[in-house]
């Protein structure tokens, strides 16, 4: 684990008051995770409590505390998308994947969260991978999609 | 870029964009937002771009990747003009032929325009479509006309000029009068009048002061601040720095959802350029008015929506809300006086200052002015942002421009306000959607998500689906919250499996009055409002499931099961090819039989039959098999 790049992220930050959900995102992002090595090294940088950051990285969705899979497949079951069928796209993926929400396939593929609206309801039901959006997904074209993402 | 120090250097600006701007070179506008994105408008993009460059139109036409529109339902979606042509669904594929016939030729490609389902007619422009000709669009209609990307292009739409009426021509007191006599309210769910709320921050003594955006956005089914912040970020900065110049802030939060990338750029993108220009940043305008303004994200609680958890998430800590009666407007941020407001509320604020409080105040109605954006999605089918003074009833959001229930359905409910707000049913389709008259209903107009639904959907589900939704996201910190949420979760769950018993409402409806009472925050408070309006308004469907374990809209998994008629099954194999279960028994010829132990009733069988033979039964025992005999379609013939 190199602190390096847990630093050149930090640093970005140094001056500033509130920073901890913005540094915690950005190494979410560079990492996949929040591991270990980094809330030690935020605590030892910038004198937060280790139990504070856990608590933050534990209360907020975007970030995990386990590592995830190469290609996050978040799953949206806001109300719109509800009423139009995502419970049946979450089952269908549960199903091709063989994993449940919060879990990640055992050759760290793929990780799966639920997530309560993306913001595209008019395109429900709607599946969010690797940031990319795709709306009017069926059980039937789900797999096809998935298959995609090496 | 040019650094802007008056007034005069703003006005000047603007002539000049407008004079080198020729209005008759054609362009074509997309949507270059999250939704049409979603439907592959990049690609779209790309292919103009090739077939440009194909035919030496380089140059000769633009292009522009706009804002959102709102008619998600249709996208992607390209307007062209001079002529202001509005194409729907157009594909990549179908590009080539708008460059060469409408572009080159200036002819209508039909299949490409709105087609009414119900009459055929076509509509060539975008405002001769029903979805947008009965909608009064004061905040959306910028986002064809401007590249969210490019600050003058909101600058030759008059952008910014009420800012600078404000620096220069008006004083904070006058500004704060055109606020009250507007009668501008909060549009992010609590509808508390705006002026107030600024009057109460401008007196506080202590400094610094603050003031933040809201684009939390949280409400499943909302996605109208999403819209206005991706296409036209402009719009609510102008509004944002007014605020801060009349409240005397110098610092400023954009608080902006994680889910909204795009959002977060444009912003961004905006907040720099402004800067760049001399409309953000020091001495703004050459006015001696220094505002700076940082983009905070959001990292996926709903629960950080509420303004008080909002500010301790800026903070960096836990999005906790903190009890009322210590007001955020006196002590918020860092325990400073703070003004926090939705983005659609600073988005009305150039708006009342261009056109005048009295202008803003005859829109609307008698209690709430102006107009409001509703996110119309679920059951309905024109699915988009609705823009339409408050006041308009819901029969006409939902059938005038929704155009009525998709599929052919029946209209059963529409859930608004989100997870704190309730279900309407048929008989108050006659509501007049505004801040007061929901809440006679029982439920709150909250932010502008309308969901609409049909009889294929369970109101006891739908009441559980709101409450597991606000158990996962309730932050824990009061008692009535986390357990109370907790327990009308597992008595909904119990109901919907079949395990309902029959004092289980009058528990649903204590659960529901403490946390009314005795929740930390609206969240808590709230929660009731799903649990009561259906209890309310569909009292039938809860007896159904419970007394006969029998869900009348043949949608709770544990209640219904699956069943091949045998008198229309067809034999054809399409079922049982398609299920994922190997659950079906049958051949070609054969009448097939679900096999009720492998069925893990994920209705595929039901989507694919083409003769309705297969059937959705609650309430009853399957019928047992037909003898094997009969399950031949064809008579055996007998060998001679």
């Amino acid at each position: 684990m190199s602190l390096e790049r847990i630093d050149r992220i930090i640093d970005k930050y140094a001056d500033e008051k509130g920073v901890l959900i913005q540094l915690l995102l950005d190494i979410q992002k560079e990492l996949r995770w929040i591991p270990k090595e980094a809330v030690l090294r935020i605590n030892q940088r910038l004198k937060i409590p280790v139990s504070e950051i856990y608590r933050v990285a534990s209360f907020y969705t975007a970030l995990s505390v386990k590592p995830r899979g190469r290609h996050l497949v978040r799953v949206c079951l806001g109300t719109a998308c509800y009423v139009r069928g995502g419970p049946r796209i979450i089952d269908s993926v549960e199903r091709t994947l063989g994993i449940k929400p919060s879990e990640t396939t055992s050759d760290n593929r793929f990780s799966l969260e639920t997530v309560n609206c993306l913001g595209c309801c008019a395109l429900g039901p709607v599946v969010e991978l690797d940031g990319q959006y795709h709306g009017r997904l069926t059980p039937a074209n789900i797999g096809e999609l998935l298959s995609k993402y090496k | 870029m040019q650094l802007l120090n008056s007034a005069d250097d703003l006005e000047q600006l603007r002539r000049v964009l407008m004079a080198i701007t020729d209005l008759k070179k054609p362009t074509i506008a997309l949507c270059g937002s999250t939704g049409c994105e979603a439907l592959g408008a990049k690609e779209v993009v790309k292919a103009f771009k090739e077939e440009f460059k194909k035919r030496n139109l380089e140059g000769k036409v633009d292009i522009k990747e706009t804002g959102c529109l709102g008619f998600c339902e249709k996208g992607p979606r390209v307007i062209i003009m001079p002529e202001d042509i509005a194409y729907f669904k157009v594909q990549p594929s179908d590009v080539p032929e708008i460059v060469s016939r409408t572009i080159c030729n200036k002819e209508i490609i039909e299949r490409l325009l709105y087609i009414d389902p119900t009459t055929g007619t076509t509509a060539r422009h975008l405002y001769d479509v029903p979805f947008y000709k009965y909608q009064n669009r004061l905040l959306m209609d910028n986002n064809s006309k401007v590249d969210p990307k490019n600050i003058e292009d909101y600058i030759a739409l008059n952008g910014y000029k009420a800012l600078a009426k404000v620096l220069f021509q008006m004083n904070p007191d006058q500004v704060m009068e055109e606020i009250r006599k507007s009668g501008l309210r909060g549009r992010g769910g609590g509808g508390f009048p705006t002026f107030q709320k600024w009057d109460s921050t401008r007196r506080a003594s202590e400094t610094p002061k603050y003031v933040i955006i809201n684009c939390d956005e949280g409400d499943p089914g909302a996605f109208m601040n999403r819209a206005l912040m991706e296409g036209n970020p402009h719009c609510i900065l102008e509004g944002f720095i007014i605020g801060a110049y009349t409240i005397g802030s110098h610092e400023g939060f954009a608080y902006v959802r994680q889910e909204y990338p795009l959002a977060v750029e444009n912003m961004q993108a905006a907040i720099e350029q402004a800067t760049a220009f001399g409309l953000l940043g020091k001495n703004i305008l050459g006015s001696g008015f220094d505002f700076e303004v940082k983009i905070h994200r959001g990292a996926g609680a709903f629960v950080s929506g509420e303004s008080s958890a909002l500010m301790t998430a800026i903070e960096g800590r836990v999005g906790e809300p903190r009890p009322k009666y210590v007001h955020t407007s006196e002590k918020g941020l860092w325990d400073k006086p703070t003004v926090l407001n939705n983005v659609e509320t600073w988005a009305n604020v150039p708006l009342i200052i261009n056109n005048g409080a009295e202008w803003f105040a005859e829109i609307g109605s008698a209690g709430s002015k102006g107009t409001k954006i509703f996110a119309l999605a679920g059951k309905v089918n024109n699915t988009g942002l609705v823009e339409v003074p408050l006041g308009v009833t819901l029969r006409d959001i939902i059938f005038k421009i929704g155009g009525g229930i998709r599929n052919g359905k029946k209209f059963k409910a529409v859930q608004i306000g989100g997870p704190s707000g309730g279900m309407i049913p048929e008989q108050y389709l006659g509501t007049p959607v505004d801040f007061d008259e929901i809440k006679k209903l029982g439920a709150m107009m909250g932010s502008g998500g309308l969901i609409v639904m049909d009889n294929d959907t369970c109101m006891v589900d739908v009441a559980r689906y709101f409450v597991n939704f606000l158990c996962e996201e309730s932050c824990g910190k009061c008692v009535p919250c986390r357990e109370g949420l907790k327990q009308a979760r597992r008595i909904l769950t119990n109901i919907v499996s079949g395990k309902g018993e029959e004092n289980d409402i009058e528990k649903l409806r204590q659960i529901a009055e403490t946390s009314n009472a005795a929740a930390l925050c609206a969240l808590g408070q709230t929660s009731a409002n799903p649990m009561l309006t259906t209890l309310r308004y569909f009292a039938d469907e809860y007896d159904a499931h419970i007394k006969e374990k029998r869900c009348p809209a043949l949608s709770c998994k544990p209640l219904i099961n699956f069943y091949v008629d045998p008198a229309k099954c067809m034999a054809c194999t399409l079922c049982s090819r398609n299920c994922p279960m190997q659950a079906i028994d049958g051949a070609v010829g054969k009448i097939h039989i679900i096999d009720q132990s492998k069925c893990t009733k994920c209705g595929t069988c039901f989507d694919v039959c083409k003769f309705k033979a297969v059937q959705k039964i609650s309430g009853q025992p399957v019928p047992p098999p037909i003898p094997e005999a009969q399950r031949m379609k064809k008579p055996i013939r007998k060998e001679n």
